[in-house]
């Protein structure tokens, strides 16, 4: 299925939850938030959360600059 | 979460002198802000984290607009690379404490704000007596664990967390009160439970900012202040800002109060003061150094073991823990060479040059040590693992124990 990853077209399985999509882009779990349909999935919810055809992903990259 | 207006934070003072009227009157001719606005205001005791690149446009707003009490918490002194953005500052003061400097500078802006210097570090034993002087936080620290204290610390207290973070051309920001009335808002920890591990976040000193970044995020932070102090609008709290300076984009997300939340949820596991140090695993400055842009994921990692077992790739996986770590749990493909011999020299003599090195342990402080070495020895290409064995555990291999 296609999706949107930080406004960029991506095909990937059907199925495919927060987890499996934060893992495969070799991102470190702690390091981001993501937001599906511009509402932040909680990380605890992220192995339950699966994705659904044209969703909107936003993944946030965790800063803590000031 | 909230999407109305609260009632406002604080009480209106008994009345306003009548230079205030003057200095104040574009408030006082907006009809939501008004005289009893601008008492509110004047009550108001606000506390700035950090008197940096977020803090010092926060400072200079929130006095022009007639907060009656800043707090300033900052043990750090004015350097010439502040400048750049931290526009409270200016060149005559160099050298001078932060706090010192913007106490003078919000004097010069408007001298009926009262200011309170917090000249030393924010930890465990100060926080809470601080922050229970102040009706509302403004955070605009720059490290991790700076930050986790101060959210752990405002949801003990119940106290709203205006949070705002900068790096390169990217903002965040939002309101953190998981005590708002409604009983549904999030904390910092609900959107970021964990902190990334050290060494795999650059700093602003390490990354850069773009100086105006800091007006840009900052002045939303005060606007969230102004608005919870005097209860217009409706406060940014369930909902993050993100700012995009080179698309020049603004979006909001919403975000759900996390029942699992470690302080905030259904069944908290932190309700006192962590050790934040250790948390957000703190590291010497020249393992800092040699972790930025050095520093790979677990999840990478599996991926290079599996090329190496597939005979595409050769690297040298090491261990640094201690044997007796080592017997918990590991990752497979690794040899065991304790950090201690590398801060004595003695692991450079058992590691070619002519394989890339690759370094952990268990969270990456210490891998980011021994790797700091092996970079002043002339191993240009070496990384170490953010996260260590722990993230292996938690990521890849939860059938081995953690510790």
């Amino acid at each position: 299925m296609r999706i949107t990853i930080n406004g960029v077209a991506t095909d990937v399985e059907d199925e495919t939850t927060v987890a499996d999509l934060v893992s495969g882009r070799a991102e470190d779990r702690s390091r981001v938030a993501v937001a599906v349909n511009a509402e932040v999935v909680p990380r605890s919810q992220w192995e339950a959360t699966s994705l659904g055809p044209e969703d909107s992903i936003e993944l946030l990259a965790a800063t803590a600059g000031g | 979460m909230s999407t109305t207006a609260l009632p406002p934070l604080v009480e209106p003072a008994d009345e306003l002198s009548i230079d205030e009227v003057r200095r104040y009157s574009r408030h006082l001719i907006i009809p939501d802000v008004g005289m009893t606005g601008q008492k509110r205001l004047k009550n108001a005791r606000v506390l700035v984290i950090g008197a940096g690149g977020l803090g010092s446009p926060a400072m200079l707003y929130l006095a022009a607009a007639g907060v009656g009490t800043l707090g300033i918490v900052d043990f750090d002194e004015v350097d010439e690379s502040n400048l750049q953005r931290q526009v409270i500052h200016g060149q005559s003061d160099i050298g001078k404490p932060k706090a010192v400097s913007a106490k003078e500078a919000i004097a010069e802006t408007n001298p009926y704000v009262e200011v309170v210097v917090h000249a030393e570090r924010l930890d465990n034993d100060n926080v809470m007596g601080i922050f229970e002087q102040y009706d509302l936080i403004v955070d605009g620290t720059d490290n991790f664990a700076t930050r986790y204290l101060v959210n752990d610390a405002a949801v003990l207290l119940g106290k709203p967390y205006v949070w705002g973070s900068i790096y390169r051309f990217d903002g965040q920001a939002s309101v953190f009160w998981a005590a708002a009335p409604g009983g549904e808002a999030p904390c910092y920890r609900c959107l970021y439970p964990e902190p990334p591990p050290p060494g795999m976040v650059p700093s602003c000193a390490e990354g850069g900012v773009l100086g105006v970044l800091c007006a840009s995020i900052g002045s939303i932070q005060v606007n969230e202040a102004i608005k919870l102090l005097t209860g217009v609008g409706t406060p940014l709290i369930g909902r993050l800002m993100v700012y995009d300076a080179l698309e020049m984009e603004y979006r909001k997300l919403r975000i759900r109060k996390d029942p699992n939340c470690a302080v905030c949820g259904d069944n908290p596991t932190v309700t006192e003061l962590i050790d934040y140090e250790t948390f957000c695993g703190a590291m010497s400055d020249d393992a800092a150094e040699a972790a930025a842009g050095s520093t790979i994921s677990v999840t990478q990692l599996a991926a290079m073991l599996k090329e190496r077992q597939d005979g595409a790739r050769d690297f040298v996986l090491v261990d640094v823990r201690e044997p007796n770590e080592y017997e918990i749990n590991k990752i497979p493909g690794s040899v065991l060479i304790p950090k201690g011999e590398f801060m004595s020299g003695d692991a450079l003599g058992k590691l070619g040059q002519d394989k890339p090195v690759v370094l952990h342990c268990k969270s990456g402080v210490r891998s980011a040590e021994a790797l700091a070495v092996l970079k002043g020895a002339g191993f240009a290409d070496a990384v170490h693992v953010g996260g260590g064995v722990a993230a292996w555990v938690n990521q890849i291999d939860p059938s081995q124990p953690a510790y």
